[in-house]
């Protein structure tokens, strides 16, 4: 039994207990007005947890909107457990991305092991095999016996959920920036390709169909989780430890298998995850967007523990659990296939058409609320915006270029910026080979899956800098969409679409708002250009410590479509003698620059400008080449400049090296981050036509003389092996951990 | 010939050994559940790579009590190809098929790369259409791959020319002299921690995995042929 007695309806008003679990007073009011009645405790923890921000995305709905959602190739856009785009030949790609912030900054193994298990469930439950998954992560710098101890947590977790399941995990991204060290962010993405044919939606149609639990049984683990996810951190949040979730890849990898034997059964009318609030998401949600009702009784819930309440089962967010509806009496034929796996498969509810969500629990009603009003209808705040002081003070500023006393000295430090620095000792972790599929491992701009049976794959990645969208949520919000375009692109592909995580500080501050809000215009516009809808995601707001607000980071996660595969392509130089390019136009642009940060110590001023017409040009040109078969290498141009672009793909060329010239401002020509750039490299034969499709510069050639050499003006201000600059590449993190 | 590949429940290399046997090697394989009772009509057994019930106790410590394992048990006694990767490597130790036991790895991380390996034994009828001392490149991916095993059944390794791969360059997991892989002493049992089965096709980083199954096919024709 409970030991906690749990209020009556009375004293949940009179103590205004309701706050204790985020609702406010006038919300309170309104559950009220829509039953008619007070709730009671339970029902009062459903209202909580569907009407947090992580459920109800009500602070963000607004933005949310603006975002382009439709597309030639969209099958499937935001509102399921993740958006599908076609790729011909009745197939489908189907991805999302999710954060898992606050529970990581807690515990950070498990915190980060249920975000990749959360994600790929949200995948799986769409009908989709999960083929790959990518990461989005944040840290404090690596200076701190805490921030390393976060990092080398997280990235465990990562590897040990992704790992154990056998889903590849092929790319992703890692800044590391002093405002998120009190508050990590982890953000999963998971890609998947399903047939058309499979394609479920979550949904509890047709009265008197069965509802049926399968999975891992429920327990006391996650409580609220989706209720902590919606508030800052604060150092209380220690205690908030049993609201994160434990993972367990082994029963997920068994779900996963015995779900996509499910699928190809018509008896299935609907499935979803158990995710954020569980069971009580799963439910309404799966009744409202049929428009029936559903009625449980919570006695036939498989339990890991004894003596659970309703309140206690409905908020639990234990992993690897979903929710089906089955067509009535054929229960068994699905039962069958989960015993296959010695899974729980249990008829708990049926399909009602009074669009209610009713449960019963030892003989009793213990809640009976509207499905559409825990799914559907919690408020929505347009929240005051206001535009902070620091970004007109930043605008303010007038651009100038950094003094650098040594260029080569600079290019060394650059590439020791764990930012820039090589990942290779956090993706050495993960298992990105597993389903002998991963064409392009992690480290070239996009990572590429090939579709087995077929000559296409596909290209991904995550991407967002930043610090460009701190100084200026606008102009970053489009360079976030335009820089991950530019990866898939460099890779091969066409870009399809996008996924995006929007983390941000706390909605309810006007300055905090305005980010929001202005980030979602820019990635909106960019998408638009671009022709890459939005076709889901995820919102995680109140990533405060200490009322600090990390910096703006909407990630942005992308996928393409390589239509064969002779168009995949490598940022690493392939041939002594192999010409090379740079498209796209250098400015002095260094406002949130690496450089500026490695000479200053902080950032400030404008961020880099973006002109989406020259990217989207730009962006076709390359793929033009690519697909004619013209580039031999392709880099986009990102943190560091032309100087660590041209050092990495020599890096990854394997005994290769490069000599360019360059003119203009030496330090702007070498490390300015202005945008919608690419290194290209080209065999000699090519020349001509490639010099027809894109307007770029030749600056160089590839030589067999493995050095980085750049000639400036005349002089040579760069003469480094490319040894030496792999060794300060490499051993960077590692050394920073230790 | 006719290839099983044992499916443990988190099995994860399952299909990629399926389609290295299948698309590049191309000889008949069928998937085997671990309750099946039966290895009737197959050829050769591959136990592929993944975390078998979880790998919450020890890698392979419930793997090997399936029902299937007695008759891998039973296929190894009559001789037939017995391969294990990785986890099937765990398993292959845990049911005594094969001397010796795994450690974590010495960084007490998992790794995944590309390694380099030395074929020291090409007189087995796994590594029969390698070179001698031929270095190869095949991935590891694992947590659990540092072998070892006490000095007398390393001398009778070493003596019976048991050891068929070894790490060329950095040993990645700090196993026993840089041992990747080894034999039974009958010759028919092969467990070894890299992954051939991610080495078969250029497109995927190289294919110097292919040889090995190549091997076995080519002893399993001329052992046919003769007794035909």
């Amino acid at each position: 039994m409970s030991l906690m007695l749990e209020p009556s309806a009375e004293q949940i008003k009179q103590e205004k207990i309701y706050k204790t679990m985020g609702l406010s007073t006038d919300e309170f009011a309104m559950v009220e007005k829509i039953l008619g009645r007070l709730p009671n405790y339970t029902e009062l923890g459903l209202f909580s947890v569907m009407w947090s921000e992580h459920c109800s995305y009500k602070t963000s709905k607004p933005v949310l909107r603006k975002f382009p959602v439709t597309g030639e190739h969209v099958l499937q856009g935001p509102g399921e457990g993740a958006g599908i785009v076609d790729i011909g030949d009745e197939q489908a790609v189907a991805f999302k991305i999710e954060s898992h912030n606050h529970p990581s900054a807690i515990e950070p193994y498990q915190g980060a092991a249920t975000g990749v298990g959360g994600i790929i469930r949200d995948v799986f439950s769409m009908g989709a095999r999960p083929v790959a998954i990518l990461n989005s992560l944040r840290f404090g710098e690596l200076d701190s016996a805490r921030t390393k101890y976060l990092f080398k947590e997280i990235v465990a977790g990562i590897a040990g959920y992704g790992n154990c399941i056998g889903i590849p995990t092929v790319g992703g991204e890692i800044y590391f920036d002093p405002s998120y060290e009190g508050n990590p962010l982890v953000n999963a993405m998971c890609v998947g390709l399903i047939d058309h044919k499979d394609i479920q939606k979550g949904q509890a149609k047709g009265t008197g169909n069965t509802v049926m639990y399968v999975g891992a049984k429920t327990g006391r683990d996650g409580i609220h989780g989706a209720t902590f996810a919606s508030e800052e951190l604060t150092e209380a949040s220690e205690s908030k430890r049993p609201a994160v979730q434990v993972g367990d890849p082994f029963m997920e990898k068994l779900l996963l298998e015995a779900c996509l034997e499910v699928v190809q059964s018509d008896a299935l009318i609907g499935i979803q995850d158990m995710g954020a609030a569980g069971l009580t998401s799963s439910s309404a949600e799966m009744a409202s967007k049929a428009g029936y009702g559903i009625e449980m009784n919570l006695d036939l819930v498989p339990q890991r523990e004894t003596g659970m309440t309703a309140y206690e089962m409905m908020l639990s967010e234990s992993q690897e659990r979903m929710l089906l509806v089955v067509t009535k009496g054929r229960e068994a034929e699905i039962q069958e296939i989960f015993k296959k796996y010695d899974l729980d498969c249990v008829a708990v509810g049926t399909v009602t058409d009074d669009k209610m969500l009713r449960l019963h629990h030892n003989g009793q009603v213990v809640a009976d609320v509207p499905a559409d009003a825990l799914a559907e209808d919690a408020p929505v705040y347009n929240m005051p915006s206001t535009e902070p002081a620091y970004y007109r003070e930043n605008q303010a500023i007038k651009a100038e270029i950094p003094v650098v006393e040594n260029v080569e000295e600079t290019l060394m430090k650059l590439m020791q910026q764990p930012t820039i620095a090589s990942k290779e000792w956090v993706y050495n972790q993960y298992d990105h080979m597993v389903r002998t599929s991963t064409v392009v491992s992690p480290g070239s701009d996009a990572a590429v899956v090939r579709i087995r049976g077929t000559r296409k794959a596909l290209a991904m990645t995550t991407d967002c800098n930043s610090r460009y969208i701190y100084l200026d949520p606008e102009t970053g919000g489009k360079i976030a969409v335009a820089e991950a375009a530019r990866n898939i692109i460099a890779s091969g592909a066409e870009p399809l679409a996008i996924t995006d995580c929007l983390n941000f500080g706390n909605p309810e501050k006007p300055e905090i708002f305005w980010q929001i809000e202005k980030a979602t215009d820019g990635m909106s516009e960019a998408c638009k250009v671009l022709k890459t809808p939005v076709i889901g995601g995820n919102v995680s707001l109140y990533n405060e410590t200490s009322g600090e607000a990390v910096y703006p980071t909407p990630v942005v996660g992308m996928v393409g479509l390589i239509k064969d595969l002779d168009h995949i392509t490598t940022q690493a130089f392939k041939n002594a003698g192999d010409l090379v390019y740079l498209l796209g136009e250098t400015k002095d642009e260094f406002g949130g620059s690496e450089l500026q940060k490695l000479t200053s110590g902080k950032i400030f001023g404008k961020a880099p400008e973006l002109d989406l017409e020259v990217e989207e040009k730009n962006q076709k040109a390359v793929l033009k080449a690519i697909q004619e078969g013209l580039v031999a290498s392709a880099h986009d141009l990102a943190e560091g400049g032309l100087a660590v672009a041209l050092a990495e793909s020599a890096i990854g060329s394997e005994g290769l090296g490069v000599k360019v010239n360059t003119t203009g401002h030496a330090v702007s020509a070498l490390f300015s981050e202005s945008q919608s750039r690419f290194i290209l490299t080209v065999k000699k034969e090519h020349q001509s036509e490639f010099e027809k499709v894109t307007s770029a510069a030749l600056i160089g050639e590839i030589t067999e003389q493995p050095t980085l050499q750049i000639v400036h003006d005349g002089e040579t201000i760069i003469d480094t092996p490319i040894e030496t600059l792999e060794k300060a590449w490499k051993g960077a993190i590692p050394c920073l951990l230790n | 010939m006719k290839f099983a590949v044992i499916v443990f429940p988190g099995s994860n290399c399952d299909i990629d050994m399926y389609h290295a046997i299948k698309d590049e090697l191309g000889e008949e394989v069928e998937f085997v559940w671990h309750d099946s009772e039966s290895l009737e009509g197959f050829d050769g057994v591959l136990l592929p790579g993944g975390f078998s019930y979880g790998d919450y106790l020890r890698t392979g410590a419930i793997a090997r009590f399936s029902n299937v394992m007695k008759e891998v048990v039973k296929a190894a006694n009559e001789g037939k190809p017995v391969l294990g990767v990785c986890n099937g490597f765990q398993i292959l130790l845990e049911a005594g098929l094969l001397p010796g036991a795994m450690k974590r790895n010495e960084s007490l991380k998992f790794i995944c790369s590309q390694t380099q390996l030395k074929v020291v034994n090409n007189q087995t009828m796994f590594s029969n259409v390698y070179q001698p001392n031929e270095v190869i490149t095949v991935p590891i991916a694992h947590g659990e791959g540092n072998y070892y095993c006490d000095e007398e059944t390393l001398e009778k390794l070493k003596k019976n020319n048991q050891i068929v791969f070894t790490y060329e360059g950095t040993n990645p997991n700090g196993s026993l002299i840089d041992i990747a892989g080894i034999i039974n002493e009958k010759g028919n049992v092969l467990g070894m921690m890299p992954h051939p089965e991610r080495a078969v096709d250029e497109l995927l980083g190289g294919a110097d995995g292919l040889k090995l199954f190549q091997s076995i096919v080519k002893q399993w024709r001329e052992s046919n042929v003769i007794n035909a």
